[in-house]
């Protein structure tokens, strides 16, 4: 990914100490060792994690170490014990705020077929505001492009969150994540990847389709929907998380999207930008109910100890996605950008 | 489908040759019935038409709608959800 522009102080320090050498010399001392003491004072002043730029940031930037890297840094920093012992702060103080942030439902029993009834009740609840309908029925194709921009963050990079976890499952549900990732990967077919019928969806529409491209144009809580995604995935402990929160993201698709097709379509896109919905209402109505049974369900019969982070993962998904789609669309009811500047949108 | 062919231990009772082989490893088709939602279909199958054409098909393991309010029938978009279609009789 291209170097972010910084955000305050946290980013604009880490981001120096990744334009440096990992091995710190006489010559040329590195400020790795600022950062967690950097990290832990601005986290202990910070009055909203999700919503903090300057974290947000930070967060995302020390999670893209292990995705695509970042432009023109060194590959050695992806492990060094100073970043890692910042990342660890931001990490905790983002926990605590989901878990103070989300309400559990009563848990259901720890058998697959109650645990799939009670993700669909929990994702089934009306949750808010909906990008969906407002999509459907209402967005300016400038509004489009910027929902396109927001949802690039992550979508550019579908699934990769979730694949972290494979080696954590066994059996069951190991199966399941293995089943529904291939069909996100195209199974087979690079084309048909779902972060590459996305990347059409942004040509189509006029906007640049670079991973990351639009990083420096979105706002903290789109990076901290990818970060949420990243702190349950590359956290084994939290494996029931990212597991709960996979089946989230699949059980409220599908409908969503068909909405999603309807508002291209409205405004006269064609259907090749129009593909990557109309494929996750079909793909997604299959992937919900392995979520539900085999993964979610296979893995809390496996491991009856991390139902209830099953239903955090879930919850959180649904909290932090209704914190980003209220800042979206509260931004266009008064004819305002949801982007941060809004000089890359549709030329 | 194959199913009928195992016996507990999921083995082949009467297959032969490779089918055995291959069936004592799982079956080569199922179709799962998940309660208040689709059949979902997995294994080594075709989707045809009356006439035996093929159906547009593009994943390996489909869901079929048997709740009628599909709008991409044969396959499942999960409008049993929106219409609250269930598979078990109220009790």
């Amino acid at each position: 990914m291209k170097q972010p522009e910084p955000r305050g102080p946290v980013s604009s320090l880490l981001l120096a100490t990744l334009n440096g050498p990992e091995q710190s010399s006489p010559e040329a001392p590195s400020t790795a060792s600022d950062l967690a003491p950097a990290v832990r004072d601005a986290v202990a002043a910070t009055n909203d994690f999700a919503f903090d730029d300057d974290l947000q940031l930070t967060l995302f930037c020390l999670f893209e170490l292990h995705y695509s890297g970042i432009d023109g840094t060194s590959g050695d920093w992806e492990w060094n014990p100073d970043l890692i012992a910042a990342r660890r702060f931001l990490e905790q103080a983002y926990e605590a705020q989901l878990r103070s942030a989300t309400t559990l439902p009563e848990l259901p029993a720890p058998t697959s077929a109650d645990v799939a009834a009670g993700l669909f009740e929990l994702t089934g609840a009306d949750g808010g505001p909906s990008m969906a309908k407002y999509v459907a029925k209402q967005a300016t194709e400038e509004q489009i492009g910027e929902f396109l921009i927001q949802k690039s963050i992550y979508t550019l990079k579908e699934a990769d969150p979730h694949t972290w976890s494979i080696p954590r499952l066994t059996g069951r549900a190991k199966a399941a994540m293995v089943e529904i990732q291939a069909d996100e990967y195209g199974g087979g077919v690079p084309e048909r990847m779902h972060s590459a019928l996305f990347a059409q969806s942004m040509r189509g529409v006029g906007l640049d389709d670079g991973y990351g491209h639009y990083v420096d144009d979105v706002p903290a809580i789109t990076l901290a929907s990818s970060n949420l995604m990243s702190l349950f995935a590359l956290n084994r402990r939290l494996r029931g998380a990212i597991v709960g929160h996979l089946a989230a993201y699949e059980m409220t698709s599908s409908l969503a999207n068909r909405m999603y097709a309807r508002g291209f379509r409205r405004l006269g896109f064609n259907d090749a930008v129009a593909a990557y919905f109309d494929e996750h209402v079909e793909a997604d109505a299959v992937h919900e109910q392995i979520a539900g049974r085999d993964l979610a369900g296979g893995l809390v019969e496996a491991e009856p100890d991390l139902l209830s982070d099953v239903f955090f993962g879930a919850a959180a998904a649904a909290v932090v996605d209704t914190w980003m789609t209220e800042h979206i669309l509260d931004a266009w009811k008064v004819g305002s950008s949801s982007l941060r500047s809004s000089a890359s949108v549709i030329a | 489908m194959s199913a009928g062919q195992h016996d507990d231990d999921g083995v082949a009772e009467d297959g032969a040759g490779d089918e055995a082989a291959a069936a004592s490893i799982g079956p080569r088709q199922t179709i799962v019935a998940f309660p208040n939602g689709p059949l979902l279909v997995r294994g080594d199958f075709d989707i045809v038409d009356p006439d035996g054409n093929q159906l547009r098909r593009s994943r390996k393991t489909v869901a079929l709608c048997r709740c009628g309010a599909s709008v991409i029938k044969p396959y499942c978009d999960g409008s049993h959800k929106l219409i609250g279609f269930k598979t078990e009789p109220e009790s």
